[in-house]
């Protein structure tokens, strides 16, 4: 027997940031003393309390709104697109040279390997910056008529999966349409979000622009009930996009919602196999499964099915899961202990619910909050584990015979948010790519995102788009265009 | 000789390319705007409502597979049959909204420029809407328009002709099916256009016509799973109109608030972007 390959730790070095002890809330341009509690945000690897963040109260809210409308009628609104498109330039570039403070700063606060943080979270972010920041001066030529309008003030709540990014797809349109914004980053990643607030400070944004209220659930439907707001753009999971519908319901608030998903990874018997499973791996065991568009159910062609599973048990034998900072990681923390208890629950119904659960063998450290790579074979359709955001490393493995049977059992889901398909055959992808209810089909690869590329879902998954031409549209007066 | 005793229509239900009266058995009378008796409409249930979303799903697979120039071709002939049964439309629209004959030729008139006019967009929506997307590495990524489902639409009170049109092409030229309720007071007009639709090779369940209450009807419509979107353009009360959209937001159903009065105005894509989907699929490209 080979003994397995040793890896040296390499660890990045955190002394990069520099984490204040507490933060205020960012209101017109500067750091301000909430009104309402604080809120500790950890390290999800270590447990140990990074900081400790103000919890905005509905008083707090209220200034930001009025702050961020201020900046909207004074400043902002007239502001030419022009200008409007150098402060984006702007932040784009401080965003690229201030990346690996960012980065380290993301994985330590959400708990993701430094690799994905540094190689996907912080580019895409500078990327999305600068891929609007163009758009900002040429709105009449995105095919919404000849003189879109902004919105006013754009409310935004995000979710804790990929903090910074989020904060990107929400901010950078709407300051490139024209709207100001006031943006609550999740309770449990608050921090990349407050040196983003630097940035815009750097980048000399008028104050008011933009606005950053840290705070739980309860600041987040302050924002969004909040009159002054003209519309109003949320991620994260489908039963709170629904309650937010029903808060905007009766107003003239837009409403965009980007939501759960339950994508199937569908492998037919001619695909590639190794690339397959790379696919697979990246599909849900990237960022510790915690993506809306997670390939989670792996659908594959009863033929292959014995062989491709076992494969992806060696490939996963080889990941390597621990310290978010060290080079090597390929899993990281689980962001919360709340959410590696809805892990552990989802998992246990799998247990109970007859299908065969599969982990990877790895030591867990002994401190924060981890989970192993898990896959459940022998699972159907009607089991919880294929059915419900599990939003973990937890794969559902179910098989199907035909490709319409793959397409039935795709879309037999309240969601449509991706979908994979991998397959050697040019005719089968299109047919594939056409017949299944997704807002993001990927072919022969899986989670790949670019600010040019539209990204959301069908049905409960939620409405609208971010990303490219499309994107803009949740941030103009487009109702009558 | 007597002058001849003329024959009556029954005004019915359209569901699934079929005309049953509604399942509860009831009817309504319509007046016209002075109050003189018209016809008696079949007053909708709940149940003729779930029949409707039915039939609208069923239809949906085979009418978003139509080819774009098929869809095209079916709404020019939905204009085609319309303006061979002008004079009807004249009369029916004049007694329904109270208009002279030649203000209801206008409307008539205009309700079938609607079609011709949406009929031209079938094949063009997704080189107009869609795109391909210069992504920063080796895939070929694009974005296209889809339907995004079963529709529900509730179509403006006012006018029975010109806005329903206006709010009905939208949506099934993209490749949506639909559930329309027609104005409560002014049904008869839409069950005529249900009569041209059944004779235009609209396939049965694309559209779907019930008449009655918006009050009674309406809530089903916006609390119903599998209706992906609803038009909320002729529920004028607003706080029924508030009660359609907490319903609809059960399974995160796109909701169009009411915008215009005005169906005379060049009617733009808006309508029809409203109930489309975007579909962006990734390829990486390689030898």
């Amino acid at each position: 027997m080979p003994t397995p390959f040793e890896y040296a730790p390499a660890p990045e070095s955190r002394s990069v940031v520099d984490i204040a002890p507490s933060y205020g809330l960012f209101i017109d341009g500067e750091f301000v003393d909430g009104t309402g509690g604080a809120i500790k945000s950890i390290n999800p690897a270590t447990e140990e309390v990074l900081s400790e963040v103000a919890e905005a109260s509905d008083a707090d809210v209220d200034r930001a709104v009025k702050a961020a409308r201020r900046a909207y009628t004074r400043v902002w609104s007239k502001t030419s697109g022009k200008d409007r498109a150098k402060y984006l330039f702007r932040i784009a570039r401080l965003v690229q040279e201030r990346s690996r403070e960012l980065a380290v700063l993301e994985s330590l606060d959400n708990g993701k390997p430094i690799k994905e943080s540094r190689d996907v979270d912080i580019p895409l972010v500078a990327a999305h910056f600068f891929y609007y920041a163009g758009w900002a001066d040429k709105l009449e030529h995105a095919g919404f008529g000849p003189d879109p309008r902004p919105l006013g003030v754009a409310g935004q709540v995000i979710p804790w999966n990929f903090p910074l990014l989020m904060l990107a797809w929400k901010i950078a349109p709407a300051l490139a349409a024209g709207n100001t914004v006031v943006l609550k980053p999740a309770e449990t990643t608050p921090l990349t979000a407050l040196l983003f607030a630097e940035i815009c400070q750097q980048a000399d944004l008028p104050p008011g622009v933009v606005n950053i209220v840290t705070g739980a659930g309860e600041t987040g439907r302050a924002l969004v009930s909040h009159p002054g707001v003209d519309k109003v753009a949320f991620t994260g999971s489908t039963e709170v996009g629904k309650a937010i519908a029903r808060a905007v319901a009766g107003t003239d608030k837009r409403l965009t919602l980007e939501l759960g998903g339950k994508a199937a990874n569908i492998v037919f018997d001619d695909a590639p196999i190794d690339q397959a499973v790379e696919g697979i791996v990246q599909g849900i065991f990237f960022n510790q499964g915690h993506v809306c568009c997670a390939g989670s159910r792996l659908l594959v062609q009863e033929s292959i099915a014995d062989e491709l599973v076992a494969r992806l048990k060696r490939r996963l034998s080889t990941l390597r899961l621990g310290d978010p900072l060290d080079k090597n990681t390929d899993i990281g923390a689980i962001n919360s202990l709340e959410q590696l208890e809805r892990i552990r629950h989802l998992a246990g119904v799998g247990d109970d619910e007859g299908a065969e659960r599969w982990t990877a063998e790895c030591d867990l450290p002994a401190k924060g909050y981890w989970f192993a790579p898990t896959v459940f074979t022998g699972v159907s359709q009607a089991h919880r584990i294929a059915r419900e955001e599990i939003f973990g490393p937890v794969l559902s493995v179910l098989t199907f015979r035909t490709p319409s049977e793959a397409v039935e059992k795709a879309n037999n889901t309240p969601y449509g948010l991706s979908a994979g398909i991998w397959t050697d055959k040019g005719s089968r992808i299109l047919k594939m790519a056409d017949q299944l209810r997704a807002g993001v089909v990927w072919a022969n690869t899986f989670n790949r995102f670019d600010p040019t590329s539209p990204f959301g879902g069908y049905k409960e998954s939620g409405y609208g788009r971010e990303g490219g031409r499309h994107g803009l549209a949740a941030y103009l007066d487009v109702t009558g265009a | 000789m007597a002058a001849r005793l003329e024959v009556r229509k029954t005004y019915k239900l359209y569901i699934g390319g079929a005309f049953p009266r509604s399942e509860s058995g009831r009817s309504y009378e319509v007046a016209d705007t002075k109050g003189r008796f018209l016809a008696n409409a079949a007053l909708a249930s709940r149940k003729d409502a779930r029949d409707a979303v039915v039939a609208a799903r069923k239809a949906f697979g085979g009418w978003t597979k139509a080819t774009a120039y098929n869809r095209g071709q079916i709404l020019y002939r939905v204009a085609e049959v319309m303006e061979g049964r002008r004079a009807q439309f004249v009369d029916e629209v004049a007694a329904a909204e109270g208009l002279t004959a030649r203000r209801a030729e206008a409307a008539v008139e205009a309700a079938i420029d609607r079609w011709v006019w949406y009929a031209g967009w079938a094949d063009k929506l997704p080189q107009v809407l869609g795109s391909t997307n210069p992504v920063a590495g080796p895939y070929y990524n694009f974005s296209v328009p889809e339907p995004t489902g079963v529709v529900a639409v509730v179509a403006p009170q006012e006018s029975s002709l010109l806005g329903l049109v206006s709010v009905l092409a939208p949506v099934i030229v993209s490749g949506n099916t639909t559930v329309v309720l027609a104005s409560e007071n002014r049904p008869l007009p839409a069950f005529t256009l249900s009569e041209v639709l059944a004779t235009s090779d609209v396939p049965g369940g694309v559209v779907n016509l019930l008449t009655g209450r918006v009050a009674e009807v309406a809530p089903w419509l916006a609390s119903h799973m599998d209706v992906n979107a609803i038009d909320l353009a002729g529920a004028d009360d607003a706080a029924l109109r508030t009660e359609l959209e907490i319903a609809a937001a059960d399974n995160v159903k796109r909701v169009r608030r009411p915008d215009t009065d005005d169906w005379t105005a060049d009617p733009g894509l808006a309508r029809i972007r409203s109930f489309l989907e975007t579909k962006t699929v990734w390829h990486p490209i390689g030898v």
